[in-house]
């Protein structure tokens, strides 16, 4: 059996294609800003812990790193966009962000060097105990953090110097949205490269990964900077949009609540993030309205099913009701498979 | 004596190279010699200290004494992905693969590293073609092609065993180490997977340590023994097969038979 380069091209390729499946889904974020009008802070919360999740999914589902300290750069960017904007040190809100994604990448650059040593325990630890040292130093310098009172007297001047923020929450959600797609389309260059082959490589084994000359340390320095970058983003546009930045983004829960929104989504194939951001956000918001008090009872309840359950037989489901849309989408669409003929290649 | 043919320098050479682990020594003074392009065998009956050999040379483990030359380079002291840089990659004993690439996707995966595009973090895998086409010749090499998109973990052992080669050859290594590549290989999938290592070109020089005798003889063109660490006997095939010491310690009854 012979094969061609340009054969092995398209199959390699193949997987880096959009699926029907992926163009559906952003057809469908985007519609919602016209869909749910009334619904646009809780949307906007989503889009924001959707974000902040794809950076741990990159570490985690891709490289293998477990962290329980993303806060740590969700919470510096979080203080870097409010300080910034309240001493009229960058005003315009993209510039701003940009400048929070790149300072808090530089941070984890600095930290990667703690982390990358050690088992997953110790990295559990050194994470958690990383941001446990920044939030306590932001307690510290309440001069210029405003301590527990948070930081007050933020003022976010319009984006590109035509959009307010307004009281709706309308052009926040669309900024928020705009910001969790461009980072998702950086996300899925990345891993979809040849850097991102060989971070799977040393998540699948980091022995053989070594024995074929692949650098493994550097490539899990450069992954968990590009981390720390987009949870800073992530971190940078809650203060923006909420023109106002509290303690409480350096939380262990914050954290927390990220890897429980990985279990919910799955990890490793980027959407897992954006999924369990929605799923959370939402059950999260049902089961308040449901039973103020105990609705934390019922969101432990569905984790210990989902984890009982495993995800291996919910994906099986998931694949079920994927294929059928899919096969929906050509009857509807006869025109479809030349576009994507891509058919999700089954995982 | 000035008439006897000029001896070549060793492309891999070990001199003195000694593993003490605690108490016990792994390895003793291991003088070891392969010659550019050979189809050199280790072999030993288990415990010797071949797979402490292969580890002090690919750098797993670092000698307690001794040095490691590699084209005349000391690489004592290198890390094992600097040692593939400039030239000897390794195969193992228990398949060590990533199960969930393809073997496409490995494959892809080393030959990008080799050509320095593994970094690239903004080109989509697949579209240089320098990579594209060495793909193909090592799928073909390796007769992967009607398995290469199917995840490695579904592959049949045999292939398995191939693409773990496949792997080690893709660094375009000058000295290839072959750890046991047919160990546990079923007898139906042996045949592929020897017409394999047989065609291997041959300005690759190939260290095969095993415990196969078939495979031993018949490819080997220089064999060394290692017993209890250190190297017992060195040279041709026929003449270690004639050596009463290596009967009596090693091979006996499957010669005699």
């Amino acid at each position: 059996m012979t094969v061609s380069a340009d054969e092995v091209a398209l199959y390699l390729k193949r997987r880096a294609r959009w699926s029907p499946f992926e163009i559906a889904f952003w057809i469908f974020a985007f519609a919602t800003i016209w869909l749910f009008p009334g619904k646009y802070l809780i949307l906007k919360d989503t889009a924001i812990l959707a974000l902040f999740a794809l950076s741990l999914d990159l570490i985690l589902g891709y490289a293998g790193i477990i962290s329980l300290g993303q806060a740590a750069f969700f919470g510096f960017a979080g203080y870097f966009a409010g300080l910034v904007a309240k001493y009229g040190i960058i005003n315009e809100p993209v510039i701003a962000l940009v400048c929070s994604g790149l300072i808090t990448a530089a941070l984890g650059f600095v930290t990667s060097f703690l982390v990358l040593r050690g088992s997953d325990l110790t990295r559990l630890m050194v994470t958690l105990g990383v941001s446990l040292m920044l939030g306590e130093l932001a307690n510290r310098y309440s001069n210029i953090t405003g301590g527990a009172d948070g930081l007050q007297g933020v003022e976010i001047e319009p984006v590109l110097g035509r959009f307010r923020f307004d009281l709706f929450g309308h052009n926040g959600y669309v900024y928020c949205l705009i910001v969790l797609f461009i980072c998702f389309v950086i996300a899925r260059r990345i891993v979809y490269s040849p850097f991102g082959l060989s971070l799977r490589s040393i998540k699948g084994n980091t022995l053989r990964a070594a024995a074929i000359g692949v650098p493994v340390k550097w490539r899990l320095v450069a992954i968990y900077t590009v981390s720390a970058g987009l949870a800073g983003i992530a971190g940078a546009l809650l203060t923006q949009t909420t023109a106002f930045c509290s303690l409480d983004v350096f939380s262990l829960e914050r954290s927390a609540d990220l890897l429980l929104v990985l279990i919910i989504g799955g990890t490793g194939y980027l959407y897992g993030g954006l999924i369990g951001a929605v799923i959370y956000k939402f059950l999260q918001d049902w089961l308040a309205n449901l039973t103020p008090q105990y609705w934390q009872f019922w969101i432990g309840l569905v984790l210990v099913v989902i984890v009982l359950i495993g995800r291996e037989r919910m994906a099986g489901w998931v694949r079920i009701v994927r294929s059928l849309l899919v096969r929906l989408g050509t009857w509807l669409m006869p025109r479809l498979p030349a576009l994507g003929g891509a058919a999700p290649d089954g995982r | 004596m000035s008439e006897t043919m000029p001896k070549t320098t060793p492309i891999l050479q070990t001199i003195g190279l000694e593993k003490r682990f605690g108490g016990i020594l792994a390895a003793q003074n291991v003088n070891l010699a392969v010659e550019p392009g050979a189809r050199h065998a280790l072999i030993g009956p288990n415990g010797a200290g071949k797979t402490t050999v292969i580890n002090l040379l690919t750098g797993v483990l670092r000698p307690t004494a001794g040095r490691i030359e590699l084209e005349g380079r000391d690489i004592t002291s290198l890390l094992p992905h600097q040692r593939v840089r400039l030239g000897m990659a390794r195969t193992f004993q228990i398949n060590q693969l990533f199960l969930d690439l393809t073997p496409l996707e490995s494959i892809g995966l080393v030959v990008s590293e080799r050509l320095g595009s593994g970094a690239d973090w903004w080109r989509l895998v697949g579209t240089k073609s320098a990579v594209t086409d060495e793909i193909v010749e090592i799928v073909e090499r390796f007769r992967l092609a009607d398995v290469m998109h199917e995840r490695t973990a579904i592959l049949p052992y045999g292939k398995q065993r191939l693409l773990e080669i496949a792997l080690a050859f893709a660094c375009r290594p000058r000295v290839l180490l072959l750890d046991e590549p047919a160990a546990g290989v079923p007898e139906a999938e042996r045949h592929e997977l020897l017409a394999t290592i047989e065609a291997l070109p041959k300005d690759v020089t190939v260290l095969l340590i095993e415990h196969d005798m078939d495979l031993v003889f018949s490819f080997a063109e220089r064999i060394s023994v290692l017993v209890n660490g250190a190297l017992f006997v060195d040279g041709a095939p026929d003449e270690v097969a004639r050596d009463p010491r290596v009967k009596a310690v090693y091979l006996g009854e499957e010669l005699d038979a």
